[in-house]
């Protein structure tokens, strides 16, 4: 029971999500009845596995919101915007009536002792609400009959002839032996329904009285349309199993299109429900499952009036998506075990290159292809832990809702890029720190009505969240049009804070960034201030907890932007592998702009201990990363060695200075914090084709924390290396 | 006394420790046997920069990081032993696994509970010695492992 409770509400996560997209889709002024029905079944599905298992207070309101749901889908009440967002508050509700349930906690009935009265409100003004509805008998678990069978057993008459798809029309009259050999029309007519738009019909005109019924006897047959584009030859192979069992006629005919007996017609599926129980062999007919999930509740199936194109088209919210339930756990360890194999593979390689068999040999083409398939499954395991942003960016519309609702602030959300996956574990450990900048955004980055229409604005603000794959990581964007950061309060809070020296010429960006410095404000005072920074060096950690970079940019008077960059996996990455004074090192290949062999006179003294480089017309400071990593000593002439350009986030920029390039290659990602702890300027470790272990190197955290010393002038302490 | 000691001695339910012994610049020293993961040869290690002197660096444990503690530096001693002949013990104390690098891993112990001897407190090694307890075995004086005390503390601040 406790499996299939956890199972009910991990559906419901599903059902909230379609939900949710319904009402936006509603929102933004889609009439369709298919986007109704998608909500209308959502909060149906949550209802009836609720009350399966006794939750009675999500009973009682999703009923509410079913029944307004149903006013809205009969046309008897107009979605208007004030509509919608009532509907979204009780999204909300529903959505924390079913996190409570799921962990036990106790309702807190404001919340929904205030809607409820709404909601009836939005009903009466339409029709009469049927109260006794309330005492609804749960059948059967029905969502999962609802998930598997809901589509398209059904085909409205208006589709036949309006596709170019060809009508077969089926005779199927079974004899007893196909039941007592096992075989089952249903699965016959479920997979038909793969090939294209199947209707049915179950002619019971033989069916005997019920004394006169002979239990192992066939009484059943049935009139098939099949609306398909496949052959008559596909078509025919479905029925292979059952050739000789029952009288089969396959034509390809004009389809007919008699009304009576359809399965999903609410007025006559009772007759159908009736039968199966008296016909034993047959038990599971086709026609039964719909009638089940009636009983669940009224209408509940799809309003059959749906255009054929738009019932086409929003299939695939409700459709049953083949998918498995599997524990992160698990999934973690295949990726991990991947990671090894990945690892071993290279070392293998290793070991058959230096046991100097020639390049042909069969060893090596095999071990070419293993290479490849190591490459698939490891991609493939990755895909399994992606997931699209969608989930997050729902919550931080409702972060939005809650924000603007409490400020008095008129604010839309814009998504974009929902569906850009990512990983698993950065979506979950980004929704923190998201939920904090977009309330920094409602709070500090949009101004109030007054001031935006002052300002020639809309009165309603803006926000755009989005979400896009860009070379190899995600980058996330938090867009407002507001008023933009007030730089000279941010300036004067940070002089007063004792942060930045007063006489400090500090650029634009120099003074958005001090947001980020710990201790630059406290909640208390930045709620009265117009620029933000509330724990903003939390949400910069987080981000960089997680490998990615925040960066902000701002306009006076037009809005702040936000950009996270984030990398796409936290498993695997792309580096280059360097050599260091005999230690091999791994630099993340997106940071690396260039690469370039200095000449004598690009490299020239700085300060007593620093270099800068030329490359072309700028000077970027040179970094030794020996000597940076404590390795050695900076040298005494650099040109023997090879420049990396290193630039990141505009203001990140150095030319880090390193031994050799020895090759290019994707790495498996080690972290060191859980064994040994963070390294200053080193984000993780990998194990190489020879089993030893390399550092990945966090060039941005380097450049960060590095002295800048390359000039041999200063005694060190060999290993901690840095004089800072 | 170690905690986990005392929890391998209770649930052994005799009253004996076990311990593992190994030597370290010349002299003995043991830690409970239920630490200890596994033995081996030492390999190189990849040393980890900006740690402290005693971090030998990483390992490759079958596709785990396993940071190193040469144990000779760790405590206090000279340490130009050449590498090849020393071995790893990998122990694991509080779900953190790492290796320590002595000279040579000596015997199994297993010491009545009765003859573990607190350590004296000595003013001028305080916070360097990392015992927990003495005992004589063999006329030879054993010293058991504080692990807690040898590993080095978890940094998470550094970012």
């Amino acid at each position: 029971m406790a499996e299939i409770r956890a199972s009910f509400f991990m559906e419901c996560e599903e059902l909230l999500e379609a939900l949710q997209d319904g009402l936006e889709a509603m929102e933004s002024g889609n009439g369709d009845p298919e986007v109704v029905n998608v909500v209308f079944r959502a909060v149906h599905s949550i209802k009836g596995g609720a009350g399966a298992f006794g939750l009675d207070e999500l009973v009682t309101f999703a009923h509410r919101f079913e029944t307004a749901m149903d006013a809205v889908r009969s046309g008897d009440l107009i979605p208007a915007p004030d509509v919608i967002k009532l509907f979204f508050s009780c999204g909300d509700a529903l959505a924390d009536l079913v996190r409570e349930s799921r962990e036990g906690l106790p309702h807190d009935p404001a919340r929904t002792a205030g809607l409820v009265p709404q909601l009836e409100a939005v009903v009466s003004t339409s029709e009469e609400t049927e109260e006794e509805e309330i005492d609804f008998q749960p059948a059967a678990l029905s969502l999962d009959l609802d998930l598997e069978l809901n589509p398209d057993l059904e085909i409205d008459p208006a589709q036949d002839d309006a596709t170019a798809e060809t009508a077969i029309s089926i005779q199927l009259t079974p004899e007893p032996g196909l039941y007592s050999s096992g075989n089952e029309p249903l699965y016959l007519f479920r997979a038909l329904r793969d090939l294209g738009k199947l209707r049915t019909i179950c002619d019971d005109s033989d069916l005997p009285p019920l004394e006169d019924l002979d239990p192992e006897a066939s009484h059943l047959c049935w009139h098939l349309t099949l609306a398909t584009t496949e052959t008559e030859e596909s078509v025919r192979e479905i029925f292979d199993f059952v050739e000789g069992l029952c009288a089969l006629t396959i034509n390809r005919a004009p389809a007919a299109t008699p009304p009576e007996n359809h399965p999903d017609q609410p007025g006559t599926a009772p007759t159908d429900l009736t039968l199966p129980q008296q016909h034993p062999p047959a038990s599971p007919q086709p026609t039964s499952e719909p009638a089940v999930e009636k009983t669940g509740g009224e209408n509940a199936r799809p309003n059959l009036a749906a255009p054929a194109a738009t019932a086409a088209k929003k299939a695939t919210p409700v459709a049953p998506r083949a998918t498995v339930r599997v524990d992160l756990e698990r999934i973690d360890r295949l990726v991990n075990l991947v990671g090894e194999i990945v690892i071993n593979q290279a070392m293998l390689s290793q070991s058959v290159e230096e046991a100097g068999l020639p390049p042909n040999s069969p060893i090596r083409t095999g071990l070419d292809e293993f290479q490849q398939l190591t490459r698939d499954i490891q991609e493939s395991v990755m895909m399994i832990r992606a997931q699209p942003v969608k989930s997050l960016f729902q919550r931080m519309a409702r972060i939005v809702r809650e924000a603007s609702a409490a400020l008095g602030k008129d604010v839309r959300l814009h998504t974009d890029g929902e569906n850009t996956e990512v990983d698993k574990t950065v979506i979950e450990r980004l929704a923190d720190p998201l939920t904090h900048m977009i309330r920094n955004a409602v709070d500090h980055g949009l101004e109030d009505a007054e001031a935006r229409i002052a300002a020639g604005k809309p009165a309603q603000g803006n926000i755009t969240l989005s979400a896009a794959h860009r070379s190899g990581r995600v980058l996330i964007e938090i867009t407002d049009d507001g008023g933009g950061i007030n730089r000279e309060k941010v300036l004067s809070i940070a002089v007063q804070k004792g942060l930045v020296e007063p006489d400090l010429q500090l650029s634009d960006s120099d003074i958005d960034n001090l947001l980020f410095l710990p201790g630059f404000s406290t909640a208390s005072e930045v709620s009265n201030l117009s620029g933000r920074g509330v724990g903003m060096d939390v949400v910069r950690s987080a981000i960089q907890a997680l490998g990615g970079r925040i960066t902000i940019s701002s306009t006076p008077g037009t809005g702040t932007r936000f950009s996270i960059s984030l990398p796409l996996t936290l498993a695997v990455l792309d580096g280059m592998i360097v050599r260091v004074a005999d230690e091999t090192l791994v630099i993340p290949l997106n940071t690396i702009q260039e690469t370039l062999a200095p000449g004598a006179d690009d490299i020239r003294p700085f300060g007593p201990e620093t270099h800068v480089v030329r490359i072309r017309n700028t000077f970027i400071p040179l970094l030794d990363l020996g000597a940076e990593l404590g390795y050695r000593q900076p040298l005494r002439d650099y040109s023997g060695s090879v420049i990396l350009l290193i630039e990141q986030d505009d203001t990140t920029r150095a030319a880090v200075v390193v031994d050799t390039i020895e090759d290019q290659r994707q790495v498996v990602i080690k972290g060191l914090q859980n064994s040994y702890g963070n390294v200053p300027g080193i984000a993780a470790a990998t194990i190489l084709g020879d089993g030893q272990i390399a550092l990945i190197l966090d060039p941005v955290d380097l450049i960060n924390t590095a002295s800048g010393c390359s000039r041999h002038n200063q005694l060190q302490d060999s290993r901690t290396g840095k004089a800072s | 006394m170690t905690q986990s000691g005392e929890e391998s001695a209770a649930a052994a339910g005799k009253g004996t420790l076990e311990l593992l012994s190994f030597k370290v610049g010349g002299q003995d020293y043991s830690v409970d046997i239920m630490s200890v993961r596994e033995i081996r040869s030492g390999a190189r290690a990849t040393p980890l920069p900006h740690s402290p002197a005693y971090m030998r660096g990483v390992i490759n444990l079958r596709g785990t990081v396993l940071p190193v503690i040469d144990l000779s530096h760790r405590l206090g001693m000279a340490t130009e032993q050449d590498s090849k002949r020393n071995v790893i013990i990998v122990v694991a104390v509080e779900n953190r696994t790492f290796g320590l690098m002595v000279d040579a891993v000596s015997d199994i112990l297993a010491i009545p509970l009765e003859e573990m001897q607190p350590p004296p407190e000595m003013r001028a090694d305080r916070g360097r010695t990392f015992i927990s307890a003495l005992t004589i075995v063999d006329e030879r004086m054993i010293r058991v492992l504080d692990l807690d005390a040898v590993m080095p503390s978890a940094k998470k601040d550094a970012a």
